[in-house]
Order: C-alpha cells, then sequence, then structure tokens
C-alpha cells in the first residue's frame, strides 16, 4: 500500500514545491496549482471542460480508428508478400517522416476550417506507424510457425487464420498502444489550428482571450490525465489472457 | 528389403551466397524402410538439416528426387511431420489446442478423444490448459512431438529435437521417444550432432561429411532395445564413428 502510494505523494510534494516557488518568483512565470484548480472549475461550471474533452476524444476515436481499419489489413498484405513490400517501400519511406503538422494547410485546404481536417491529421499521425507496425509483425514471424501450419494441411486461407493472425496479434496492440498515444499528441496541435473546439482550442483561446494562463494549463492537465487514461485502456488489452502470450514467455 | 518407405535419389542442392553457387548436398542416395529409426549424423553446418527439410517437401533439391511410398515429394504433407528445432509449438495456443491444431479434420469427439489421448501418452496431464510459456523446455518439446503424433503421421522428421535441453531431460526424452517409436512404428528420420544419441536411438546410423555433405557411411547399430549402453558392441559401434567422424575432420 505504501509503495503504491509514493508516486502520488511525489506529485503531492511537486505541487507544494510549485505553489511556493511561484508565489516567491518575482515575475509572472507560471499559474499557481490552485489557480489552476480554480481555473478547472470555472471550466467544469460552464460546461465548456466536458464539451471540449468530448470533441477531442471524438476526433482522436474517428482518426485512430480509420487509420487501424486501413493501415492494418494493408501492412499484413504488404508485410506477407515481397512483391507488395518492393513496391509500397519507398512511396512508404518518403511519406512516413513527414510530420502530420505538416499536412494542416493541405487538410484545411481539403476538408476546411472543422472536425475532418483535424481527423485527418490525426488519421495520419497514426496510419503511418501503424502500417509500419504491421508489415514488421508479419516479416517477424519466424519461419517455424509457419512451416508448421503448412505441414499440418492448412490451406493457404488457413495459415492467415490460424498461425499469422494470431502470431501478429501482440505485435500489433503495442503498435496500437503507441499509435493512440500518437493520435492524442496530434488531436492537440490539430485543435489549435484547425478547429474551434476541443482542447488544443481551448489552450489557444485561453491565451488569445486574455492570457488566462491558469486556463492553458488547466487544459495541459487535463490532456495528460486523458492521455494516461487512455494508455491504461490500452494496457488491459495486453493482459487479456489469450493475447499475452508473447509478454509472458521466457 | 521390401519396397522402402523413404528414397533418395541423387539428391544435390547448392544455395546461392553473394553470387556464388554453393553446394550443400552432393549425391544423396538412401533408402529407409518402413518403420524405421534412421540417423542423419554429421558436424553442425554440415547440411543435414537440409537434408531433412528436403525429404519433408519445405526445400526443393537442385537435382534428384525424394520419393515417399514411391510418389515424388512435392511439398510438406500431414502424412509426415517434422518436429522443429527451435520449439515450433504455438505460444497463443494451449496444449490442448497445440495438440489439436492439426485435428481440424475431425469431429469434436473424435478430436477430444485424440487430444486427451496424447496428453496422456507425453505425460502432460494436468497442464491441458496451460500455455506453452508456462511449461519447461522438455514439456514444451514432448508438446510438439504429440502435436506430431496426433495426426497420426506415417513419418516423422526429427531435427536436433533434444538439442536444447539439459542433459537429464535429453536422456529422459530419448527414452520417451524410443517408447512411442516402439507403441507406434513410425518411420523415424532424426538429425543430431550427438553421436551417442545416434547409437543409442537408432536402427541405422548415416554419417554425413562436412560440406557439402556426401554419405560417408551408413553404420548398422544390430543391438536390441533397451540398449545397454555400456555393452562392448555398444561402445564399438560408438568409437568406430568416433572414429570415422575424425578422419573427415583430420586436418
Amino acid at each position: 500500500m505504501i509503495v503504491r502510494l509514493r508516486p502520488l505523494a511525489l506529485i503531492v510534494v511537486l505541487l507544494l514545491l510549485w505553489q511556493i516557488t511561484v508565489s516567491r518568483a518575482p515575475a509572472h512565470i507560471l499559474p499557481t496549482p490552485w489557480a489552476v484548480a480554480i481555473g478547472m472549475g470555472e471550466l467544469l461550471q460552464h460546461g465548456l471542460l466536458l464539451k471540449y474533452v468530448v470533441a477531442s476524444l471524438f476526433r482522436v476515436t474517428w482518426g485512430f480508428v480509420l487509420a487501424v481499419v486501413l493501415a492494418v489489413p494493408l501492412g499484413l498484405v504488404i508485410g506477407w508478400n515481397r512483391r507488395a513490400d518492393m513496391a509500397f517501400n519507398p512511396l512508404i519511406q518518403v511519406l512516413r517522416p513527414i510530420s502530420p503538422l505538416a499536412w494542416i494547410p493541405i487538410a484545411i485546404l481539403w476538408f476546411g476550417v472543422g472536425d475532418l481536417a483535424a481527423i485527418f491529421l490525426i488519421f495520419l499521425g497514426c496510419f503511418f506507424p501503424l502500417l509500419l507496425t504491421s508489415i514488421n509483425a508479419v516479416q517477424n514471424i519466424p519461419a517455424v510457425y509457419l512451416n508448421a501450419g503448412r505441414n499440418f494441411g492448412l490451406s493457404p486461407a488457413a495459415v492467415v487464420a490460424r498461425v499469422l493472425f494470431p502470431a501478429v496479434i501482440p505485435q500489433l496492440i503495442v503498435g496500437m498502444r503507441i499509435t493512440l498515444g500518437v493520435g492524442w499528441l496530434v488531436v492537440v496541435a490539430a485543435e489549435m489550428i484547425a478547429v474551434n473546439s476541443g482542447l488544443g482550442f481551448l489552450i489557444v483561446d485561453a491565451r488569445n482571450a486574455g492570457d488566462r494562463y491558469d486556463l492553458v494549463v488547466a487544459g495541459m492537465v487535463i490532456i495528460g490525465l486523458i492521455g494516461l487514461m487512455l494508455d491504461i485502456g490500452m494496457r488491459s488489452l495486453q493482459q487479456l489472457k489469450s493475447l499475452r502470450w508473447s509478454y509472458s514467455e521466457d | 528389403m521390401a519396397s522402402p518407405k523413404l528414397q533418395a535419389e541423387h539428391i544435390h542442392t547448392a544455395f546461392m551466397r553473394d553470387g556464388k553457387s554453393m553446394p550443400v548436398l552432393q549425391d544423396i542416395n538412401l533408402e529407409v524402410a518402413d518403420g524405421e529409426f534412421v540417423c542423419l549424423l554429421g558436424p553442425s553446418g554440415c547440411g543435414k538439416s537440409t537434408l531433412l527439410s528436403t525429404m519433408a517437401g519445405f526445400l526443393s533439391p537442385s537435382s534428384g528426387e525424394i520419393k515417399i511410398d514411391g510418389q515424388v515429394v512435392r511439398g510438406p504433407d500431414p502424412r509426415r511431420i517434422f518436429v522443429f528445432q527451435e520449439r515450433g509449438v504455438f505460444p497463443w495456443l494451449t496444449v490442448e489446442g497445440n495438440i489439436a491444431f492439426g485435428l481440424f479434420r475431425l469431429d469434436e469427439a473424435e478430436r477430444k478423444k485424440r487430444v486427451a489421448h496424447y496428453v496422456k501418452m507425453v505425460g502432460l496431464e494436468g497442464f491441458e490448459k496451460a500455455y506453452p510459456a508456462a511449461l519447461s523446455g522438455g514439456m514444451k518439446q514432448r508438446l510438439e512431438v504429440a502435436r506430431a503424433l496426433a495426426v497420426n503421421p506415417d513419418m516423422l522428421f526429427l531435427d536436433e529435437p533434444f538439442g536444447a535441453l539439459d542433459s537429464i531431460t535429453r536422456l529422459t526424452m530419448r527414452g520417451e521417444l524410443l517408447r512411442i517409436w516402439e507403441a507406434e512404428r513410425k518411420t523415424i528420420i532424426f538429425v543430431t550432432h550427438d553421436i551417442d544419441e545416434a547409437v543409442q536411438l537408432s536402427d541405422r546410423v548415416v554419417l554425413l561429411s562436412a560440406r557439402p555433405a556426401t554419405i560417408q557411411q551408413i553404420v548398422h547399430i544390430d543391438i536390441p532395445h533397451p540398449r545397454d549402453i555400456s555393452s562392448a558392441r555398444y561402445l564399438e559401434l560408438r568409437d568406430g564413428i568416433f572414429k570415422q567422424i575424425g578422419l573427415a575432420h583430420r586436418l
């Protein structure tokens, strides 16, 4: 129990340090944690917090789900098929290093200011990491599993369903967990420019509308907390017994 | 000899490496009788695993043919199961799931019966629901043998199956394999680089030279099972193979 409380204790100590340092600082460098808490309460009262959280989660969900639905099957096919790999690889390697943020002008050009532009950016941010994870996952399947599948007389479709798919699941779940984190990073940036709601918008708006740094930091704290919850959610997928094999082996 | 179970006829295999053709197997000719236990013995890297993979249909020879029951081998077949060196059990399936893996053509009741029978045969009772990660190396190896036997193959190809086990488990596993072989009379082709293992297990030991592998000698092990590994005949055969291999390695 005491061990579990340690991280909490550390946070409390840091908050105290923050409060003391800021209140003694000669210039205004940060709002105090207390001011941030008050700001958060204010947002809650106006119903803005819930609205913005829902808006951000809505965009991330769509962008992420679209990326999963398209990138995973495509990645599995490319990873399975040497010719497809040779054909697609150069294109993927060129597109991959382009930050999704560089696409913001084009996203606005295509979709206007609104949800679609933000979703498109999140989709881009999730698509390439997921695609590469899926390709690698297939290519890393030990040949002995595929050979064993063939040896027992499985049809090619059955090899895919009974060997390839279960063999890649653990790597896919790790990839999805990391990618959802990327999506959550991208949504904030996208909302600062491409839309008029959401947690990213809250941060920019609070600064523009009169330097409300208490609300800026409140937004940051909320982003951190929700990011943590998303990660915990994805991690619980890894704990499923039938999917856990590669994490517990040896 | 009655018509052989397996015939290897003038098998040549070469791999391409750095644009050069490197011979691995050179004119391998071998006949294996039905129900026979044959060991392929040779130094590591000599090509014995390549020969075994070729017999099992995973590799095509550059020239020559493998025939099983008189038919040319063109690919892997569920009638002959390869037990992999690198522990080929599926980590995402339980013990039961692994053994049932190849039984998809059977109905539910028959499958359950088969699984229960082989769980018992390899001594994994109580572990039916366990995942391979929870099993020891020896248990995983027995599981893989059980998965192979469950589909009732005529032949087993074993590629250094006990190489990664500790010496005590390895001895137990040899005993188990002999017990299973005597009960089911499968044709077994067993690759090893362990001379004692070859002499303890097999009816015949096929000695392969260093790469490119050629058949150097075939030694009949005419000792009945259970074999006394301190008997004069055992030591004589073993030392003979030692000498033969030593000659091949003379610098």
